[in-house]
């Protein structure tokens, strides 16, 4: 198991390496023997001046973005979803469920502060409630009685609250491990980590003073992350796949942060 | 005493044989609107019960080993297929995925669950239309020829069998397919009756088109035909599609794409035709420009990507994949496919070749191999007015035709699961 490990991370270096290497030039290499194709973008895409094409985000740093994007496949193939794997091979499924309520629950502090930042009074009342009820009736969140009454989640983050206030995507980033995301988004994140870990060290007595708790809670989050979330780098076989997740990321954000 | 006994008896007699045909309640399938069938999800009531999981095993194949794959496609390593197996002796069958899908899409997952439950073994191959399918397993990296993608397909069905035949016993082999894949097994079966490799016992054709032309003819004209202004101004109507699910949203207080929440969505408010027949367009187009620019690149380049250009994993496709996008497959059909034929051949027509690509093509075969069935739906929305009424006379009785699901949207229907499962048994529908 620890040779593999060895060989995985031996790789990860090497992959890393190539990536840093390699140019990240966008525009394909060009030769004197290229010629252009029957169908010429310029022929066949016709759009309306200063309108963007549909599949079209702006994504100044692409050629990075697509070295990422490519780390991200080896880094899930090699070692997230392996102990993805190895986490769901260990736990009965019921187990993994009351997990992943169990971290919802806590993380509703997120979509607390975010809808309170937004003015979102019902929302922020209704996560406040689903918090009382999942922490009481559902054991300190184990289960989720709340969804169950009908009263759903709200989910915002910080991200939807910048984009409430009118601040716009900036350019469109791939995360290491974490994906798809764009400046503003990414802004967010560490917004809300940096917010969501003040305020665990301030519960008195919290589990959260303990460090070595805190690194498990925050490992266990990301693989059960990882776990319901059933995207696979490269699953799609389409070879725009990267032009697509772009273009959903960025459309399911504007229509989250519309809501 | 005798006469009561007797008058029982008549009555549990006429019970059993009546009680069946009553139970038994008609067909019946929520979206009644062809688009609607084809797009939307539908709720889990109308869905066959099928297991959760089934015990399967993914592999590779390489049908042309020393084939090197362009950097552009840096990830792809092979063909993948699955196989869903049983623990002991079963047979075996083969399921061909529709236009541009992999052999785990939704539907070949559905297709998968309920021959396992039936107690198949299944092999599922994605299309010879999938990106990876053409740079691994097409001898002519020129997919829609059916001749050539048969050869294909039963080249890779021998490799797939070749790589799990220690972990599984076979007693027979059968075969079907949906959509593309549905006319691809009529090839296939036909294929078959002089390599002999399988000897399919029963195949079965689903939702398959009678004229691959005049059904992506069709497929072509929904996108263009649909979107206010055409295909210029899809833009403008994806941004839309997104503020309408916004306001979807807002309406319903939470979101996701179940069965369950589209229907209850769909009762509010049902969307309008044109929105759904360019949905169904635009996926169509999507398939259409993944397999263009495959093939385009893995035949050296001139079509819709430059000749002699090298691309790697961070080159930009977006241009390549709006150009795909505004290519029908119409457009690929006489300005790269036809082409390619013709100068094989000088004295074919396009006409001819467009007659080549048909079910009607082989319908001496259909209509005299008893082995061979087909399951189809009166509203399908990719077949010209009369040419499911043409197939239904070609097959007879060996013809299921439900009136309606739209093109392959009533496949998870319970009566319909029922349908194929019983066609392979070798029982009546």
């Amino acid at each position: 198991m620890t040779e593999s490990i060895r060989v995985k991370i031996v790789l990860l270096i090497t992959v890393l390496t190539i990536l840093l290497l390699s140019g990240c030039s966008t525009i394909p290499k060009q030769t004197a023997d290229t010629q252009p194709p029957l169908r010429q973008f310029d022929e066949v895409v016709q759009i309306e001046d200063g309108a963007k094409g549909e599949v079209q985000v702006s994504d100044p740093l692409e050629g990075f973005n697509r070295g990422v994007y490519r780390f991200n496949y080896y880094f899930d193939k090699f070692i997230f979803l392996p102990i993805v794997n190895v986490y769901t091979f260990i736990m009965p499924d019921y187990a993994e469920d009351r997990v992943s309520n169990f971290i919802d629950n806590i993380y509703e502090f997120t979509n607390f502060t975010n809808n309170l930042l937004q003015l979102k009074f019902k929302e922020t009342g209704i996560t406040l409630a689903r918090f009382a009820i999942n922490t009481t009736v559902g054991v300190a969140g184990l289960w989720d009685p709340a969804t169950s009454m009908n009263i759903r989640r709200q989910p915002e983050d910080f991200g939807q609250t910048l984009g409430h206030y009118g601040v716009g995507n900036g350019p469109y980033l791939v995360l290491p491990v974490l994906g798809p995301s764009n400046l503003r988004d990414t802004t967010g994140l560490v917004a809300d980590m940096v917010a969501f870990n003040y305020a665990y060290s301030q519960v008195e007595n919290g589990w959260m003073e303990d460090n070595d708790i805190k690194l498990i809670f925050s490992a266990v989050t990301a693989v059960d992350k990882r776990k319901r979330q059933p995207f696979r780098y490269h699953g799609t076989g389409s070879p725009f796949e990267y032009d697509l997740v772009r273009t959903l990321y960025t459309s399911m954000r504007q229509v989250q942060v519309e809501h | 005493m005798r006469k009561i006994f007797l008058l029982v008896l008549t009555f549990l007699v006429t019970c059993s044989l009546v009680g069946p045909a009553v139970a038994k309640k008609p067909y019946f399938f929520p979206y009644v609107n062809p688009y609607e069938a084809t797009v939307m999800e539908v709720p889990a009531v109308y869905e066959a019960k099928l297991p959760e999981k089934v015990p399967t095993k993914v592999f590779r194949i390489h049908p042309f080993p020393e084939r090197k794959t362009p950097d552009v496609f840096w990830y792809d390593q092979g063909l993948e297929c699955s196989l869903v197996y049983q623990k002991d002796e079963a047979p075996l069958i083969f399921i061909i995925a529709g236009t541009g899908a992999r052999y785990n899409s939704p539907k070949m997952i559905h297709m998968q669950k309920a021959f396992y439950q039936a107690g198949y073994h299944v092999i599922s191959i994605s299309s010879p239309t999938y990106s990876s399918f053409v740079i691994n397993a097409s001898k002519s990296m020129l997919p829609g020829y059916l001749y050539d993608d048969a050869e294909d397909l039963y080249r890779a069905m021998g490799l797939a069998l070749d790589k799990v035949k220690s972990k599984i016993k076979v007693t027979d082999f059968y075969l079907t397919g949906y959509s593309l894949g549905g006319i691809q097994s009529a090839y296939v079966s036909l294929l078959d009756e002089t390599e002999k490799k399988f000897n399919f016992k029963r195949v079965l054709l689903v939702n398959p088109p009678a004229s691959l032309y005049n059904s992506v003819s069709r497929l072509d004209k929904l996108l263009d035909g649909n979107i206010p202004g055409g295909i210029k101004n899809l833009n403008v109507w994806y941004q839309d599609l997104l503020k309408s699910f916004s306001s979807l949203y807002a309406e319903m207080g939470y979101f996701d794409l179940s069965g369950d929440f589209i229907y209850k969505a769909y009762k509010r408010r049902p969307p309008r035709e044109d929105f759904l027949a360019s949905l169904v367009g635009l996926s169509f187009a999507l398939s259409s420009a993944d397999m263009m620019f495959t093939a385009d690149v893995m035949r050296g380049g001139g079509y819709i990507t430059q000749k002699n250009v090298k691309m790697n994993n961070s080159t930009s496709l977006t241009p390549y994949m709006m150009v795909g996008i505004r290519t029908g497959f119409t457009d690929y059909f006489h300005e790269y496919f036809y082409p390619y034929f013709h100068a094989k051949d000088p004295d074919l027509t396009e006409q001819q070749l467009i007659d080549q690509l048909s079910l009607n093509h082989i319908e001496k075969y259909l209509r005299s191999s008893k082995k061979i069935g087909l399951l189809h739906n009166q509203d399908d929305i990719i077949m010209e007015p009369g040419e499911v009424d043409y197939l239904h006379g070609v097959f007879g009785d060996r013809a299921q035709i439900y009136p309606t699901g739209g093109h392959c949207g009533n496949m998870n229907h319970p009566d319909v699961v029922r349908f194929m499962v019983n066609f392979f048994d070798g029982q009546e529908g």
